[in-house]
């Protein structure tokens, strides 16, 4: 490993290109987000059918280690495992208990003895899925779920699987990312993604106290005011402002944020006639949006869920599938190694 | 090496044999579904033929393949079509070419996911042999085709349809 | 220690090679004599007198033994990081003579009895000389004034914050005052506690990419000034530890332009490393201050360069594995650079950012002058020498590295510049395998 290698594809990508862990979207080529959306649709058709399961992973055990909780996320990875047939395991293990990367570590072991095949993390740390398929089971197949505020590669995903289904494709497109991009892993991976696929603008829309340093350098446009950056839009994304951003004096009120930075019918009214509304949810209406809006016709809010299950199942498979498959290659390696 | 085989004569064969037996099991309202992708191009051909007017169903077996475990997934995966219910049909199963008999295998499974079916007739072009499970096809265009070791034999079209012998590594 | 290795009636002469002699820099070398703990004599009285071994150092760099400002030997300690030993030995292995002991042990040396019985541990187990820091507040707290009369008196060569900041302005100008009774040089790491929050990296690129937490180089900044301000109005000698910031250097420059007694540092990994060392959350690369970007790292070297920079430190902080065997975050602060400076900083000669001599003045002479000291390679001076090989190379690892940390800064490649013997008081060190002696 190099250290300075900005891209995690070493640990990401089998050596002929698929994947094996999915940790991050920096580093994924359009071609391969591709084939993620495009798995996904099939897996969106596997949804719709009496039995709505496929054997991909029979036999196979997923763990959900959920490090940080959250009860929707780990529900749409505990079915897409389900529908792909896998035995499922869900570990609600709170920071507290393991904030020592020892224990960490050990627990990680102790799972993977008991022959898990993939770990879905949740972690309230940047890198711990990094960290978890460098240094502890790298033979397991690692989904992030969700790390700090670093990725959220399966959410960003999906997100893109339902600009895909309303907009037919990313050329051209200005989408806006609204609100709390500064502790937004989603933002990341989205800003990642709609460059990868092609988007023409991606902007961000936030008081400068909730912005990253040098957020340009993602591959996005600043904007403090939501009128201007409202206009010409054909895909307005809100972020979930928590509570407790007003301690830190990074914003006064969130009555004053959703003044200026809620998205309401007459904002709305300033993008394209088009122009969809996405939320990653969960929704704090009267805070980021406006109930008319989130419930609106505009609004592919719901969208989103049922499109998450699809992506998830698309991930998993192909990870695992690329983990199996060098799995095998190794085996074969020793054979041959012996022979 | 091409045009080895005559299509229309093989389809003209599969009609036939479908037309048969579809009498003797007294069946009179049969849906098509095709395996991706040459028992689609199929389907399609085969359904005019039989003036089947229900449109035919497409599978893509990606998901229900015995050898994920070694090759992965298959990355150019599409979704399935079947646009009836199939619970209770009569269902024709059409595919390009038969060997070891796990593609049919993966494809039963698969239909019957969406459902119970009342009857599954299969039916397919060519015939290799060499199979693996105990998979026979109800109807063929050709049968036994034997080839050399290095040869394959492939489907192409969908216009128009004709069948192609490669020398493998081409 | 084999019993050979001390070079009392016998004599040890060192012949061929270079010597670096401060302030006149790179000379060649007709002979060096090391007799009874000294250096007898230089040059051809040297060459002509008669001694027990002789060493051939053509080829070679003579160099007095480096001088680090800034180490951590973790004892007093649990003992699961390192301690006196094995760090000292480490630190004669990277070619140093003397290193200075940050006070954040457990407990930290803010009393004489902390400081005696370090100095107790270094006289039977310690291969280098050790000169103690002392904590400039009771437990480094911040809150309290520590026992400087007491720690001096005990042998504090200085007294400093170690690595943690200082929240309270008006306590920070109190230290100042109180060190300045007695004479006391304060080494601070210039933080602003509330600037810099939770932050563990840089606040650049790679924080905003990767979701990391940032700590601005206001954070440093705004802390150099105002400890620039307090020591000019004290009157205190202040060192300003470990700086990471383009914008720091150009304060200190102004500042001594104006008079202002100050002194600085930067660690070896400063020079040799910027943000990007992060990209893969390698948690090797969390050390504090953060590594920052390019045009810092190209000002700190150029600080080093123009002498505004008085030495380069190692910030040696080996750690147990578990405590780098985490997410990046959970992961404790540091590397294990000891044995790593020379050679990260041969690399920089190679590359044309530093020359030699600069790089061995501020391992030497530079910080020798922090603590009020000389070092020269003339006759009756301290034999304490670093002979080391330019143009040799060794691999960091497991087997290799005598730290009881093994998070060095490069391990998966071979360095320059390995470091032949090291004496301190004419006693080795450190001698390489394979060096005929």
């Amino acid at each position: 490993m190099t250290a300075n290698d900005p891209s995690p594809n070493h640990l990401q990508l089998t050596r002929d290109g698929q994947l094996r862990h999915f940790l991050t979207l920096d580093g994924l080529g359009q071609p391969l987000l591709t084939d993620i959306l495009d798995t996904a649709d099939s897996f969106i058709e596997v949804g719709e059918r009496s039995i709505k399961k496929v054997p991909l992973l029979r036999g196979r055990t997923v763990v959900n280690l959920f490090f940080e909780s959250s009860t929707r996320t780990r529900s749409t990875f505990e079915l897409a495992a389900k529908r792909l047939s896998a035995d499922v395991l869900n570990l609600d293990i709170s920071t507290s208990a393991t904030s020592k990367g020892e224990s960490l570590s050990d627990t990680l072991l102790n799972l993977e003895a008991m022959a898990s095949d993939m770990f879905v993390v949740r972690h309230s740390q940047s890198g711990a899925p990094h960290f978890i398929a460098e240094s502890v089971t790298p033979g397991v197949a690692i989904i992030n779920a969700g790390d700090g505020r670093h990725a959220h590669p399966t959410q960003a995903m999906l997100d893109m699987l339902t600009i895909r289904q309303h907009k037919g494709r990313f050329e051209g497109l200005k989408v806006a990312i609204v609100g709390d991009v500064l502790h937004s892993r989603v933002a990341r991976s989205q800003i990642r993604a709609l460059n990868v696929l092609g988007a023409e603008e991606v902007r961000v829309i936030a008081p400068g106290t909730l912005l990253p340093r040098d957020v340009e350098d993602l591959g996005c446009t600043v904007e403090y005011d939501m009128a201007r950056g409202m206009k010409d839009l054909d895909v307005v994304i809100m972020l979930r402002l928590q509570k407790e951003r007003m301690e830190g004096a990074l914003l006064p009120s969130e009555r004053e944020f959703y003044r200026l930075y809620g998205l309401n019918q007459e904002k709305l009214g300033l993008a394209k006639p088009d122009c969809i509304v996405m939320h990653p949810g969960p929704i704090n209406r009267g805070v980021e949006i406006e109930s008319a809006v989130a419930d609106g016709p505009q609004s592919v809010i719901l969208n989103q869920v049922t499109n998450g299950i699809a992506i998830r199942m698309a991930v998993m498979s192909m990870a695992m599938g690329g983990q199996m498959a060098e799995r095998q290659q190794r085996q074969q390696e020793q054979q041959e190694g012996r022979a | 090496m091409t045009a080895l085989l005559d299509i229309d004569q093989l389809l003209d064969t599969l009609e036939s044999g479908l037309r048969q037996i579809l009498q003797a099991r007294g069946v009179d309202d049969p849906v098509l579904i095709g395996i991706r992708t040459g028992g689609v191009w199929l389907a399609d051909v085969l359904g005019k033929r039989l003036g089947i007017a229900q449109p035919f169903g497409e599978l893509d077996i990606s998901f229900y393949r015995d050898d994920f475990s070694r090759i992965g997934l298959n990355p150019r995966v599409m979704p399935s079509s079947l646009p009836f219910d199939t619970e209770g049909r009569d269902i024709i199963l059409i595919d390009d070419v038969i060997m070891s008999g796990r593609t049919i295998r993966a494809a039963m499974n698969e239909i019957f996911d969406y459902g119970r079916p009342a009857s599954i007739i299969l039916a397919t072009l060519i015939d290799m042999g060499a199979r693996e499970l105990p998979i026979q096809p109800d109807v063929v265009g050709r049968a036994l085709l034997t080839l050399e070791a290095h040869q394959r034999v492939k489907l192409r079209g969908p216009e128009p349809l004709r069948i192609e012998v490669q020398e493998s590594g081409q | 220690m084999t019993a050979s290795a001390n070079w009392n009636e016998g004599g040890l002469k060192l012949t061929g090679g270079q010597l670096f002699e401060p302030g006149k820099g790179l000379i060649s070398n007709p002979g060096l004599l090391v007799r009874n703990g000294r250096i007898e004599a230089v040059g051809e009285q040297a060459q002509a007198a008669e001694s027990a071994a002789t060493l051939d150092a053509a080829g070679q760099v003579i160099a007095p033994g480096f001088i680090d400002l800034c180490c951590n030997l973790r004892e007093p300690g649990n003992g699961q990081k390192g301690n006196i030993a094995s760090e000292t030995r480490a630190a004669a292995h990277g070619g140093f003579a003397t290193v200075c002991a940050s006070p954040e042990t457990s407990p930290v040396n803010d009393s004489g009895a902390v400081t005696n019985l370090i100095l107790d541990s270094v006289a039977s187990r310690g291969v280098v000389r050790v000169l103690p820091i002392g904590a400039i507040t009771r437990g480094l707290d911040g809150d309290m004034l520590s026992d400087m009369a007491g720690l001096k008196a005990a042998g504090c060569v200085a007294v400093g914050n170690g690595s943690r900041g200082v929240r309270n302005a008006r306590i920070l100008r109190r230290c100042m005052a109180y060190a300045q009774t007695f004479g006391l040089t304060v080494m601070f790491s210039p933080e602003n506690t509330a600037l810099a929050a939770d932050g563990y990296a840089h606040d650049g690129q790679v924080t905003t990419r990767l979701g990391l937490l940032g700590i601005p180089e206001v954070a440093e900044t705004a802390a150099v000034m105002e400890m620039l301000l307090l020591a000019e109005e004290t009157g205190v000698r202040l060192h300003l530890s470990q700086l990471s910031c383009a914008r720091s250097v150009e304060m200190l420059a102004q500042a001594r332009d104006r008079g202002v007694k100050v002194t600085a540092d930067v660690a070896m990994h400063q020079l040799a490393f910027t943000e990007s060392a992060l990209a893969g959350f390698d948690s090797r690369f969390h050390v504090r201050p953060p590594l920052r970007g390019e045009a810092d790292r190209q000002a700190l070297v150029a600080g080093v360069r123009d002498g505004v920079i008085d030495a380069i430190v190692s910030q040696h902080q080996p750690h147990d594995s578990a405590a780098k065997q985490a997410p990046l975050p959970a992961t404790e602060p540091g590397l294990s650079s000891i044995e790593s400076v020379l050679s990260l900083g041969l690399e920089l000669v190679q590359n044309h950012e530093l020359e030699l001599p600069d790089l061995l003045r501020a391992l030497t002479a530079g910080p020798a002058a922090v603590l009020g000291r000389e070092v020269a390679l003339t006759a009756g001076a301290a034999a304490d020498l670093c002979l080391f090989d330019p143009d040799g190379h060794w691999q960091p690892s497991a087997a290799t590295l005598l730290s009881a940390g093994r998070h060095a800064p490069v391990l998966e490649r071979a360095l320059p510049g390995e470091v032949k013997l090291t004496l301190v008081a004419g006693r080795t060190a450190w001698q390489a395998p394979g060096t005929p002696l």
